[in-house]
């Protein structure tokens, strides 16, 4: 690629990519939102974050993969239940619990 | 409007500095998962004959993880300008969503901060930042714990993408090292403090089955699609129980 195109292509991307993030932002001061429009906005992070958990665990290289062969798996199941039992300390329990279960699985699957 | 530099005060109050290093340290675990693909960035860019600068360019003021691989991907290929540029659009139209979702916390702050915070506004950044704001308590320098969380994810992101131009090509599949793991069960971890009613755990529900049907959907609208029909459905379900509880009221 030319260093026209490339700088070009930079720039483009860099405009498109905070006009999404700010446009909404940047008025916000002049609007206030919908009362019912509001309520909907406290669903997005645990919709948003759970349409990526799920797709990140449940597949790899392109197909599904639902065994325990996938540490992925295991490590996610404890997760949430940690989170679950722990509601005090949720991101802590969750981790770690995670963390220690994927690296236990993985290396059983690595010695066998 | 606390200032962070200026004249009037040239001392950074202790609550703002708590506030900072708080999302600095609450992102750490994200900044786990940024490794391995900000090598694997550094690797393909250098392989799709993008020039190093470029590549360093576009972390440095693009800064979204998902579009840049496309983008180097789609140069790789050969695809126009205009295409990529489109294609970026699509791949980050979610954050549209996070900062909708952000609104009603950012829009008391100066255009400067929201300026600010909408260019480092990532799905990590808002994942932390957005339970940091959910919180009951008076402090009214929440927003510095979102810079935090921005800056840590930046500078981060800006040194594993460098670190992958020199040795991404020598260091064989990062990504297969399982360290996005550490991503996925922080996610996991932020999800869970939300599911405390059954509007929300449909919107979960709703979300993750929706999810797997979607996943193949190209440049991530499949995210897009999911979290929709997850918000709907939590929206729809509050609605079905307001209006059964005020029917209950009237003796219905």
């Amino acid at each position: 690629m030319s260093s026209t195109g490339e700088v070009l292509l930079i720039l483009g991307m860099m405009v498109v990519t905070f006009s999404i993030r700010y446009v909404l932002l940047a008025f916000s001061g002049r609007f206030s939102l919908p009362e019912s429009l509001e309520k909907a906005l406290k669903y997005v992070p645990p919709a948003v974050l759970t349409a990526i958990i799920v797709p990140s665990v449940l597949i790899a290289d392109g197909s599904w993969n639902i065994s325990m062969t996938n540490p992925y798996l295991p490590a996610a199941l404890a997760a949430v239940l940690a989170g679950f039992l722990f509601p005090k300390r949720v991101l802590a329990a969750s981790i770690t619990t995670g963390l220690v279960v994927f690296a236990v699985v993985s290396y059983f699957q690595f010695i066998r | 409007m606390p200032c962070l530099y200026g004249s009037k005060c040239n001392r950074i109050s202790p609550m703002v500095r708590n506030e900072f290093f708080r999302g600095v340290r609450d992102t750490f675990p994200l900044l786990l998962g940024a490794f391995p693909f900000g090598l694997l960035y550094g690797t393909l860019a250098v392989s799709s004959g993008l020039s190093i600068k470029a590549a360093l360019a576009m972390s440095a003021f693009v800064f979204a993880g998902s579009s840049q691989f496309i983008a180097v991907g789609l140069v790789a290929a050969g695809a126009p300008v205009s295409i990529i540029i489109l294609t970026t659009f699509v791949v980050n139209l979610r954050h549209m969503l996070y900062s909708a979702a952000l609104l009603p916390d950012l829009k008391k702050l100066h255009q400067r901060w929201r300026f600010i915070l909408a260019f480092f506004l990532t799905d990590e950044t808002f994942a932390v930042s957005a339970l940091r704001y959910r919180k009951n308590d008076s402090s009214s320098y929440k927003h510095f714990y979102q810079l935090g969380s921005s800056l840590a994810m930046y500078f981060n992101w800006q040194f594993w993408c460098a670190a992958g131009l020199v040795v991404g090509s020598r260091i064989p599949d990062a990504q297969a090292w399982g360290l996005d793991v550490a991503m996925i069960v922080t996610f996991i971890g932020m999800t869970i403090p939300y599911i405390k009613n059954s509007p929300m755990v449909m919107a979960v529900l709703t979300s993750g089955a929706v999810s797997l049907m979607t996943w193949q959907f190209p440049y991530k609208l499949g995210l897009i699609v999911a979290a929709i029909s997850g918000i709907l459905a939590g929206i729809l379900l509050e609605r079905i129980e307001s209006a059964k509880k005020s029917l209950e009221k009237r003796g219905v």
